[in-house]
C-alpha cells in the first residue's frame, strides 16, 4: 500500500499544480517532493530483505494488472528520485520560471512516472509510465527550454518514442507466448521469454533493447542526448541525466537481462562493444568542449556506457556495482548540474574559456565544485569510487579474455575522464579572475542542496555497506 | 426529420429535433440490447428470410457509433446550421447516413451490403458539395461522386463474380454471406469467386480510403464543410470497416491464406501513404484528411488478423478514432486559418480548446492513457496472435512514430509558438462543456477500455 502514495503523491499534488497560481506552486511542489522522498526513504529502510508488493485489477481481459513491487534496486531508485526531485526543488526556491504551475506540475507528473517506472511489476503498465514520464518532459524541454528547443526537444521525443513502441510490440509478443491466458506479470514475461527458441529471442531482443539503447543512451542511439541537455532547463536535464537514463539502464536490468538469456548472451558481446566505443567516443569529444553543459552531457554517456558494458558481462559483482553506481552516478550528477547552473547564473555563460577564478570570489561553490568533480572521477574516499571499483572488478572476472582487453580500453575512459574534468575545474575555479553579473556565493538553499548532495558523497564513498546491503540480494538474483 | 423542414422554419428548432432523434434512435439501441441478450433481436427483422442479421457485435457496434454521431451533432450543431440554407436537409441526411451504418453493421446478404454502402454514401455526395458558392466543396462532391459510383460498380462486379462462383458447383448461386463459409473452401476454390473476392476487396478499400484507392480522401474531405467532413472521416468510416470486417472474417475466413498477402501489402501501402504524405501538409484539415488515410491503415490490421479480438479491436478503434476526431474537427471548426500557423498561440488565447485538443491529438497519435493507444493495441494485439505478421507490425509502428511527428506539430504550434490565433466563432460554456465531456471519454477508452467492450464478456 506504501508504494502506491510513492505515485499518487506526486500525480495529485502535480495535477494540484496546473490550478496554483504563482508562489503556491513551487511550495506545493516542494512539500510534495519532502513527503514523497520521507515515503521512498521509509519503502528503501524496511525492505532489506523481503519485498513489498501491492496489485490492484486493472483490465483483466489483456491480462495486465496495476501491480508493483519492490525490491531492492526498485526502492533503491525510488529512493534516488525521491532525493534528486527534492534537491532540484530546494535548488528552484530562489529562482522564477515563468508559468509556475504548470512547470512544477510537469516535474511532479514525471516524477510520478519515474517511480512508476521503477515499481511496476506489470509489463502494460510499465509501458504506459515509461510513456507518462517521457511526455511531461517534453512540455517541459519544449517550453523553458533554451534557444533551438522546439526541434531538438521534437528529434529527442521522437526517437525515444519510437523506441517505446518497438518495445510495446515485443512485450506484445511475449506476453502472447505466456502459458494460459495473455499475462503480462513480470513472472510470466520471464517464464515466457525463457522458453522461446534461440533464434526467436535474438531477434526479439533488438526490438526490446532498442527502447532502453536510446534512454540510456549507448553510442550509436546517443545523438539526441548532448543537444537536449544543453537546451532543457537546469531542472529538466537534472531528472534527465540523473533519473530517466536509469530507466533505460534499470529496464536493461529488470525486463531484458532475466527475460531473454539466450538472446543477451548472444548479443552481449556487440552491446559492450558499443558500450566501449561509447566511452572513449564521448570522452574524447568531452575533452574538446568549451561549453560546460555538453562537457558534462558527454561525461555522462561515458558514465552510463560503462554500466552498460558491465551489464551485459554476466558478473554478480559487477552487477552490484551498477545499483551503486545507478546510485552514486544520480546524486554526482545533480550536484554537476546544479553548479553549472549556479555558474550560468552569476556568470551569464557556460564557456569555460570565458570563466575563471570561482575560487576566489566564489569559495564555497568552488569547493563544492571540487568535491563532486572529484567524486564523479572517482576517487577514493567518494561514492564514485565504490561503485566504479565494483564495475571493473566485475569485469575483470569475466569469463571472456575479449572483455578484460575491451574493459583496458574502457579504463581509458577513467583516465580521460580526469583530463577532462580537472580541466574544467582548473579553468573555472583558477585561473585569471572574470567579471560575475551577480556578484554572489551560495545562497542558502543552494548552500542546502549542496550540502545534501556532498554529505551523501562522503558517506557512501567512506561507509557504502547500507547502499551495498540494499542492493545486495537482486545482483545475484539478476545473474542468475 | 426529412419533413422537419416543412413543417418548422426556425434553424434552431430543426438542431434541436435532430439531437432528440438522436437522443431515442440511442435509447431504443439500447433497449434493443438489453431486450433481448439470448437469441437474435426482435427489432427490424425481417422473419423469412434474414437479410439482415443483429448480432450482439452489431448492436454493441450501432449503439457505439450513434452515441458517437450523437456527440458530433452537439458538437457541430451550430456549425451544420451556418453551411447553407437546407438545414433540415442536412440533418436528414446525416440520418439517412446512420441508415446506410446500420444495414452496413447487420447486412446478412451481399445485396443488403450494395444498399447499406448507396445509402451510407449517396447522402455523403451531397454534403460534400452542399457548400454550393464553394468551388472547391462542388469539386470535391464532383470527385466523390465520380470515384464512389466508380467503385459501386467493381463492388456489384465482385458481387456477380461471386454469386457465379459459389453457384459454379451446385448449380445455383447465392448472395448471403453464413453460405460462403461452407462453399468456398480451399480445396474446391475456383478462380471466379476469388476475383470476385478481390473485387469486393478493392471497392470496400475505396470506401475506407486504403491505398492505392485513397486519392480521392484528401480533396473531398479538405473541400467538403468542415462539419461534414467530420463525419465523414469518423462515423461513416467505421461502419464501412465493420462491414469490411464482417464479410472477411465470417465469409472468407477459410480463404485467408489467398487474400492475407494482398491485404497486407495493401495495409502497408496505406500507413505508409497516410503517414509519409501527412508530414508534408500546410494545412490541418487536409492532414486529417491523410492522417484519416494513415488510421485506416491501422484499422486494416483488424480485418487482416481473423480471430475474435479483431472485432474487439475495430470496436474499440472506431470509438477512439471516431471520438478524437470529431473533436478536433470541432476544435478546427472554430478557427479561422486552418493552416499550422493558424493554430499559434491558441494555448494563449483559448486554453482549452488548446487543452482538449491536445488530449485528441494524443489519442490519434496513441499515446498511453488516451483512447487511441488502447486501439492501436487491440489492433495490433490482434495481428500478433495471428502470428504471421511481424515485418507489418513494425513497420507500423515506424509509421506510428512518424505520425507523432504531424501530430506534434499542431500542438508545438499551439503551445511554443508565439501568435494570436483567430476564432470564427465564439467558444460558449455548453461548447466547453462538451469538450471537456469528450475529452473524459477519450481518456476512460484509455484507461477503462473494458467498458467500451462489455458486450464481449463471456
Amino acid at each position: 500500500m506504501i508504494l502506491i502514495f510513492l505515485i499518487l503523491i506526486p500525480l495529485i499534488t502535480g495535477i494540484l499544480s496546473f490550478a496554483v497560481k504563482g508562489e503556491g506552486a513551487k511550495m506545493l511542489a516542494l512539500i510534495s517532493s519532502m513527503i514523497t522522498m520521507v515515503v521512498s526513504a521509509l519503502v528503501s529502510g524496511t525492505n532489506f530483505k523481503e519485498t513489498i508488493s501491492y496489485s490492484h485489477s486493472w483490465i483483466p481481459t489483456l491480462g495486465t494488472q496495476f501491480s508493483l513491487s519492490a525490491d531492492g534496486m526498485s526502492s533503491m531508485l525510488c529512493l534516488l528520485t525521491g532525493i534528486v526531485v527534492l534537491v532540484v526543488m530546494i535548488a528552484q526556491v530562489n529562482k522564477d520560471v515563468e508559468k509556475p504551475g504548470a512547470f512544477y506540475g510537469f516535474l511532479l507528473l514525471s516524477q510520478a512516472g519515474l517511480m512508476g517506472v521503477f515499481l511496476s511489476s506489470d509489463a502494460l503498465l510499465f509501458y504506459v509510465f515509461w510513456e507518462l514520464a517521457l511526455i511531461p518532459v517534453y512540455f517541459l524541454c519544449s517550453q523553458w527550454g533554451g534557444e533551438k528547443r522546439i526541434p531538438v526537444t521534437f528529434k529527442f521525443f521522437i526517437y525515444t518514442f519510437l523506441g517505446s513502441l518497438m518495445m510495446l510490440s515485443g512485450l506484445i509478443y511475449l506476453s502472447l507466448q505466456t502459458p494460459g491466458l495473455t499475462s503480462y506479470s513480470w513472472v510470466d514475461i520471464v517464464r515466457a521469454g525463457n522458453s522461446l527458441p534461440p533464434q526467436t529471442q535474438v531477434w526479439l531482443f533488438w526490438l526490446i533493447f532498442i527502447a532502453f539503447a536510446i534512454k540510456m543512451p549507448i553510442f550509436p542511439f546517443h545523438t539526441w542526448q548532448p543537444d537536449t541537455y544543453e537546451t532543457s532547463p537546469t531542472p529538466v536535464t537534472i531528472i534527465l541525466s540523473a533519473l530517466m537514463v536509469k530507466m533505460g539502464l534499470y529496464a536493461v536490468l529488470r525486463w531484458l537481462l532475466p527475460v531473454l538469456p539466450v538472446g543477451v548472451a548472444y548479443w552481449s558481446d556487440t552491446v559492450v562493444i558499443l558500450s566501449v566505443i561509447g566511452i572513449v567516443y564521448a570522452s574524447c569529444i568531452a575533452m574538446v568542449q568549451t561549453d560546460i553543459k555538453r562537457l558534462i552531457a558527454y561525461s555522462s554517456i561515458a558514465h552510463m556506457g560503462l554500466m552498460s558494458a558491465v551489464a551485459f558481462t554476466h558478473s554478480t559483482v559487477g552487477m552490484h556495482g551498477i545499483m551503486v553506481q545507478m546510485f552514486n552516478h544520480g546524486i554526482n550528477i545533480t550536484g554537476m548540474w546544479l553548479i553549472v547552473s549556479m555558474v550560468e547564473n552569476r556568470w551569464g555563460t557556460r564557456d569555460m574559456t570565458k570563466l575563471g577564478g570561482m575560487a576566489t570570489i566564489a569559495p564555497k561553490m568552488a569547493i563544492a565544485l571540487v568535491i563532486i568533480s572529484l567524486a564523479s572521477i572517482a576517487l577514493p574516499l567518494t561514492n564514485g569510487f565504490v561503485g566504479e571499483f565494483m564495475l571493473f572488478n566485475g569485469l575483470f572476472r569475466a569469463d571472456s579474455a575479449a572483455h578484460i582487453s575491451l574493459m583496458v580500453i574502457a579504463g581509458l575512459g577513467i583516465i580521460l575522464g580526469a583530463v577532462y574534468t580537472l580541466n574544467m575545474i582548473q579553468k573555472t575555479a583558477y585561473g585569471e579572475v572574470s567579471k560575475m553579473i551577480i556578484a554572489e556565493d551560495l545562497s542558502i538553499n543552494e548552500y542546502l542542496g549542496l550540502a545534501i548532495i556532498i554529505s551523501i558523497i562522503i558517506v557512501l564513498g567512506v561507509y557504502p555497506k547500507p547502499l551495498l546491503d540494499l542492493t545486495a540480494g537482486i545482483a545475484g538474483l539478476i545473474v542468475k | 426529420m426529412m419533413f422537419s423542414g416543412i413543417l418548422v422554419n426556425n434553424k434552431k428548432s430543426i438542431g434541436a429535433i435532430a439531437v432528440l432523434l438522436f437522443t431515442i434512435l440511442l435509447g431504443v439501441n439500447i433497449w434493443d440490447m438489453c431486450a433481448a441478450p439470448a437469441n437474435a433481436p426482435q427489432l427490424f427483422l425481417s422473419e423469412t428470410c434474414p437479410l439482415l442479421r443483429i448480432d450482439p457485435y452489431s448492436l454493441w457496434f450501432n449503439t457505439l457509433m450513434t452515441g458517437c454521431s450523437l456527440l458530433y451533432l452537439l458538437l457541430m450543431n451550430k456549425e451544420i446550421q451556418k453551411v447553407g440554407a437546407h438545414v433540415a436537409e442536412y440533418f436528414g441526411l446525416i440520418f439517412f447516413i446512420m441508415c446506410g451504418l446500420y444495414i452496413l453493421s447487420t447486412y446478412n446478404n451481399l445485396l443488403m451490403l450494395f444498399i447499406g454502402i448507396e445509402i451510407l454514401s449517396i447522402p455523403q455526395y451531397i454534403l460534400a458539395g452542399s457548400d454550393k458558392r464553394n468551388l472547391k466543396s462542388s469539386e470535391a462532391a464532383l470527385k466523390y461522386f465520380l470515384m464512389g459510383s466508380f467503385s459501386t460498380g467493381i463492388l456489384l462486379m465482385g458481387i456477380a463474380l461471386l454469386y457465379g462462383g459459389s453457384g459454379m458447383a451446385t448449380g445455383h448461386g447465392s448472395f448471403y454471406i453464413m453460405d460462403y463459409v461452407s462453399i468456398l473452401h480451399t480445396d474446391a476454390l475456383n478462380p471466379v469467386a476469388l476475383a470476385g473476392i478481390l473485387f469486393i476487396m478493392i471497392a470496400l478499400g475505396f470506401k475506407v480510403s486504403a491505398a492505392p484507392m485513397h486519392m480521392w480522401t484528401p480533396d473531398v474531405y479538405d473541400g467538403a464543410p468542415t462539419p461534414f467532413t467530420a463525419i465523414m472521416a469518423t462515423v461513416v468510416k467505421a461502419a464501412a470497416f465493420f462491414a469490411f470486417l464482417r464479410l472477411f472474417q465470417v465469409a472468407f475466413n477459410s480463404l485467408s491464406a489467398h487474400w492475407t498477402l494482398v491485404l497486407a501489402v495493401i495495409t502497408a501501402a496505406t500507413l505508409l501513404v497516410g503517414n509519409v504524405t501527412a508530414v508534408f501538409q500546410q494545412s490541418v484539415k487536409r492532414m486529417l484528411a491523410y492522417s484519416s488515410i494513415a488510421q485506416a491503415g491501422f484499422m486494416l490490421f483488424a480485418v487482416l488478423a481473423v480471430n475474435s479480438t479483431a472485432w474487439q479491436g475495430i470496436i474499440i478503434y472506431a470509438v477512439a478514432y471516431s471520438v478524437a476526431t470529431i473533436g478536433l474537427f470541432s476544435v478546427l471548426v472554430k478557427l479561422k486559418d486552418y493552416t499550422y500557423d493558424g493554430f499559434n498561440g491558441l494555448a494563449k488565447t483559448n486554453p482549452l480548446l488548446a487543452f482538449t485538443a491536445t488530449i485528441f491529438l494524443f489519442s490519434l497519435a496513441g499515446i498511453p492513457l488516451t483512447g487511441g493507444f488502447m486501439a492501436k493495441y487491440y489492433v495490433l494485439l490482434a495481428v500478433v496472435q495471428q502470428g504471421q505478421l511481424m515485418w507489418l507490425v513494425i513497420f507500423a509502428l515506424l509509421m506510428a512514430a512518424i505520425s507523432v511527428y504531424y501530430y506534434f506539430r499542431v500542438i508545438i504550434a499551439m503551445y511554443f509558438k508565439p501568435g494570436n490565433a483567430e476564432l470564427i466563432s465564439p467558444v460558449t460554456d455548453t461548447d466547453k462543456f462538451l469538450l471537456i465531456v469528450t475529452c473524459i471519454i477519450v481518456l476512460l477508452i484509455g484507461i477503462v477500455p473494458q467498458l467500451f467492450l462489455t458486450v464481449f464478456k463471456v
